[in-house]
């Protein structure tokens, strides 16, 4: 069969080779090669499809070649549902994030095609962390993808980005050496029970570890995941890396690197470590909830656009762990539908924020207001992201967010009714930001600001149609993850709970 | 009385004859040629002899056997280290003859024994009357390094050590700029490694009132036939663990490292921290592996604590360092321990990690402080932290085979140093030692922060005004810096065929 996974990752890296050969001064064409590069990445992602069985829950499109033979690692890819939807994410996003970004790499610290070489090298890291199934390589890509993304924070954001390229990156590290010491372990135990180590995801998920070693590899794992996701109390370096760098950057690192850290605990944390998922399980929600609230809360109480943008992810995420950690295929379904929803309408949220700081040099709310009258088109299109980050219904939020809440309600009642609330505080923070925002008085400074240009328009049309798409009819997606998820449900050993309404 | 003429098994001992032979050779051309010509010979007999050494220990692949009457052993290990060794020497020769870099041609005094400041200094300097003696230390040190993974007793042992180490402290006094900093460095590294050598041979001693003798097969049966006075031995290994650990410089005999490594002239430290690292612990394998192999439930838990140790505190003190060859020997320092936790696994596995390890730490580490000779300013290096902002600006290519190495000393992944923490931490761990892994994460992350701290440095902080200047690197250098990064780049991503030639090599004769 044609390795589809590996011609997917293998463009974008030749992509991004031949944008950083180009002589110095050629920007417009490194942009235009970066352009089509991941275009043809996208389409290549499309044509995939023909081959994805979707009824199926197994891994499909695999392809396995030894790597490092003298520890069993292999150069191992493959996908299910939810991957890849997380890959199509990548491949839809990448485009458009490029052509969004068209002139924010100009007063950086380094040249503008390494801007566009280092978004190139992203998507390649990102298609492989996805695609990964095995472990060690999983981890390879898990690392590597920090450099590029420390870069682009570090050499082309605003005025922190030393400091919140750093922050990120120790972060990181500090999570990704937990998950190290972990990967190790299991190689150890797979060596001790197979005969031969593996880091073959499938191998490994079928091994009989020891109940309180689980606990500890878990742990390893998953405070991996969750400073990448980042729930709270991991959360702090989001909102300093968010306001730090580029919108185009603040996309590619909600939207799609964070997702590694909820795709992570659905496809690693709950299969390979089943016994003691359940016995984090309450604890995770607990701290899912928080992270609801919490991230809901400090939104509505900050000044700055970017800022507030990262709290609601924070907010969006403990929705997301919320749903996996139900152990419910409702829950599990709409966090993965949510996973990728969240991706479109945070890419809209930080691309429209981006044109309108980029406009107004500044990135307070209170700077901006009327722009509604002023620039109608750049008004509605935020507005319309904005209800998509609110779960407003025929948006597709709406679908995952519903879906997370009855799966969590069926097993954790209290912690559902409690996350609604974050719901409604939603509405309060998106509101109060189109308030301020968009609509009143024109603030002074603010009559002759342009509208969006043709070449934004064309950037933001599909994020949005998608949007409104999806809100009316996520089936196909729906259909694509269920299998998956059943899949991973049965590994992990859980059945949705009995219905017990009806009286 | 019969009379027994040794057999000296001249073919498995080429490598380290040819070695030797160029270093008397070189003594000779430095005696009876005119002064005008001895570079280009001595440059071309040291090159010449570290390549025909390397083809001699290639040809000797798949031997396993005594030596010398078995006080050499030729076997996996030790050819596996020696070609490491050569190959680690080839860039370390390179690095030394350059003389492309400095105005006064070379990092080397043109005349050792002229005092700093003095008349002599400057007519030496003045007449361009260099000497070239640094190129028969050099082989005499390597000669001393290819024996020691290879002794097969403690004496050899022991003269091994001497013979790699008493050239060394005199190479790290022959500084051309910054002088009094070099001879102060090359008298600590002497007054400390006498005392070292002193305890390695008292330890020596003891092991021999133990087992009745020297050769490491004979203490491994002693040890099993479990004979003698145990504390007499557990002293011994006490004792002999001190001079080597000295030499590795593990943590609490860590002393001298940064001294030395700050005050020898740059090209000597490149070389003397991969060379000396390499050699040292294929002698602590060799010991602990074969002749205390018996004994690994008294030493373990010893190396283990000092790896931790190591580990953690070589990486702490490194954070405070604003010296680039000051962190860098802290750098090597914690290195020390990540080789040690492998050590401590005691099996196969370990051993081939450890000697991985110490291919990927090598080259990495040549390949810094090769890069370091490049950054200079009116007065020489230019060594300081500040000095290096915003390098990534002005020279991104060199800055970026910089961040490469610091990425590799951190263990990203798709760096050889990744690699090779894997493969000494997958070794611990499957030895039981699970606490030492979770320390030598959490020191891979500590460590990670002062790495990444040289990179913001380079590339997200702005140029001085008045900072150095990097030289565009000479030939000799170039090359040395292209093989350390490409070795540590391959390694990285394709690890596979040099760790099967270390799991096909990880077997000691005895």
């Amino acid at each position: 069969m044609f390795p589809w996974l590996t011609t997917l990752g293998l463009i974008p890296l030749v992509g991004s080779t031949a944008v950083a050969l180009l002589p110095k001064g050629r920007d417009l064409l490194a942009k235009q090669v970066a352009f089509g590069v991941s275009l043809i990445g996208l389409l290549l992602s499309l044509l995939m499809l023909i081959d994805f069985k979707k009824n199926s829950g197994d891994l499909q499109l695999v392809e396995s070649h030894n790597w490092i033979a003298s520890f069993g690692i292999k150069y191992a890819v493959g996908v299910d549902g939810i991957a890849l939807m997380l890959v199509l994410l990548t491949t839809i996003l990448t485009p458009i994030v490029i052509l969004a970004s068209w002139n924010e790499a100009e007063d950086g610290r380094f040249s503008v095609k390494t801007f566009f070489a280092l978004l190139l090298v992203l998507e390649t890291f990102l298609v492989g962390v996805f695609a990964a199934t095995d472990v060690f390589l999983f981890y390879v890509f898990f690392e590597a993808m920090l450099i590029p993304v420390y870069f682009l924070i570090g050499s082309f954001g605003g005025a922190q980005r030393s400091y919140a390229a750093v922050k990120f990156l120790l972060y990181s590290l500090f999570g990704g050496m937990l998950m190290l010491a972990a990967v190790i372990a299991l190689y150890v135990i797979s060596k001790d029970q197979l005969g031969a180590g593996t880091f073959d995801f499938t191998a490994l998920s079928h091994l009989h570890i020891d109940a309180h070693v689980q606990r500890w590899l878990f742990l390893g794992f998953f405070i991996a995941f969750a400073i990448k996701a980042p729930l709270w109390p991991f959360h702090t370096w989001l909102p300093d890396a968010v306001s730090a760098s580029t919108p185009g950057t603040a996309v590619l690192l909600v939207g799609l690197l964070d997702k590694v850290g909820t795709f992570g605990m659905l496809r690693y944390s709950l299969p390979l470590f089943p016994d003691a998922a359940k016995y984090f399980t309450p604890l995770i929600i607990v701290l899912s909830v928080i992270s609801v609230i919490y991230g809901a809360l400090l939104a509505i109480g900050q000044t700055d656009i970017k800022r507030l943008i990262a709290f609601t992810s924070i907010s969006h995420f403990g929705f997301i762990t919320l749903g996996i950690f139900a152990m419910t295929s409702q829950g599990q379904s709409g966090a993965t539908l949510y996973m990728v929803n969240h991706g479109f309408s945070t890419a809209a949220l930080f691309l429209i924020a981006g044109w309108m700081i980029s406009r107004r040099k500044s990135s307070l709310i209170a700077d901006f207001g009327g722009l509604q009258r002023i620039t109608p088109v750049m008004a509605w299109t935020f507005f319309i992201a904005g209800m998509s980050a609110l779960a407003l219904p025929g948006l597709s939020s709406f679908v995952s967010e519903f879906l997370v809440l009855v799966g969590t309600f069926t097993r954790y009642p209290w912690a559902a009714i409690i996350a609604t609330g974050g719901i409604i505080l939603a509405a309060l923070y998106v509101l109060i930001l189109v308030q301020r925002s968009l609509h009143g008085p024109v603030t002074p400074g603010n009559e002759n600001l342009p509208d969006l240009t043709r070449r934004e328009k064309i950037a933001i049309a599909p994020v949005l149609a998608i949007i409104i798409f999806l809100g009316f009819f996520p089936k196909p997606i729906l259909d694509a993850i269920n299998p998956a998820v059943t899949h991973t449900m049965q590994v992990v050993g859980v059945t949705d709970p009995a219905p017990t309404g009806g009286k | 009385m019969n009379f027994h003429a040794p057999v000296i098994e001249y073919r498995e001992l080429l490598p380290i004859l040819i070695v030797l032979g160029g270093a008397l050779l070189g003594v000779l051309v430095e005696a009876f040629l005119p002064r005008a010509r001895r570079y280009a010979f001595q440059v071309t007999i040291s090159l010449g002899v570290v390549v025909a050494a390397f083809i001699a220990v290639v040809r000797l692949h798949g031997t396993s056997r005594l030596a010398a009457e078995g006080s050499v052993v030729v076997d996996g290990p030790t050819l596996f280290l020696q070609g490491t060794l050569l190959l680690l020497a080839i860039c370390g020769v390179l690095l030394i003859a350059e003389r492309g870099l400095d105005s006064g041609g070379g990092a080397f005094t043109a005349q050792a024994s002229a005092l700093p400041g003095s008349e002599a200094e400057r007519t030496a300097l003045v007449t361009g009357m260099i000497q070239t003696e640094i190129f028969p230390l050099t082989l005499f040190a390597l000669g001393g390094a290819l024996l020691f993974p290879a002794a097969g007793d403690l004496v050899t042992m022991f003269i091994a050590l001497e013979v790699l180490s008493l050239p060394l402290y005199l190479m790290s006094g022959l500084a051309r700029r910054r002088r009094l900093l070099s001879q102060e460095a090359a008298l600590k590294y002497f007054l400390l490694g006498a005392f070292s050598s002193a305890f390695f041979l008292y330890g020596s001693a003891l092991i021999y009132g133990y087992a009745g003798t020297v050769s490491l097969g004979g203490i491994r049966e002693a040890i099993s036939a479990s004979a003698g006075n145990d504390m007499i031995l557990l002293m011994g290994v006490g004792l002999v663990t001190v001079g080597l650990l000295f030499k590795v410089s593990a943590i609490p005999f860590h002393a001298w490292t940064p001294d030395v490594y700050q005050g020898a002239p740059t090209p000597v430290t490149a070389f003397m921290a991969a060379i000396t690292k390499v050699a040292a612990f294929g002698a602590i394998l060799r010991l602990f592996y074969v002749g205390l192999g018996g004994l690994r439930w008294d030493w373990r838990p010893m190396l283990t604590g000092i790896a931790m140790v190591t580990m953690i505190l070589g990486a702490i003190f490194a954070l405070t360092q604003t010296d680039m060859k000051r962190m860098l020997a802290y750098s090597s320092i914690s290195h020390a321990g990540f080789v040690l936790a492998g050590v401590t696994a005691a099996n196969r596995a370990g051993l081939q990690g450890s000697m991985f390890y110490l291919v990927t730490y090598g080259f990495a580490t040549i390949g810094a402080f090769a890069i370091v000779t490049l950054v200079r300013d009116s007065t020489g290096e230019a060594t300081h932290l500040s000095q290096w902002s915003g390098l990534g600006r002005r020279s991104p290519l060199i800055a970026s085979t910089f961040a490469l190495f610091l990425l590799a000393f951190a263990g990203i992944p798709l760096t050889s140093g990744f690699v090779a923490k894997f493969a000494v931490f997958a070794a611990a761990y499957s030895s039981g030692s699970i606490a030492l892994v979770v320390v030598g994460v959490l020191s891979s992350a500590v460590a990670a922060f002062f790495y990444i701290r040289v990179i913001v440095l380079m590339f997200f902080s702005e140029p001085k005004k008045d900072g150095p200047t990097v030289v565009l690197p000479p030939l000799m250098t170039t090359a040395a810096i292209t093989f350390a990064a490409a070795v540590t780049l391959v390694l990285g991503v394709l690890p596979g065929p040099l760790l099967d030639l270390a799991k096909s090599a990880a077997r000691f004769t005895f």
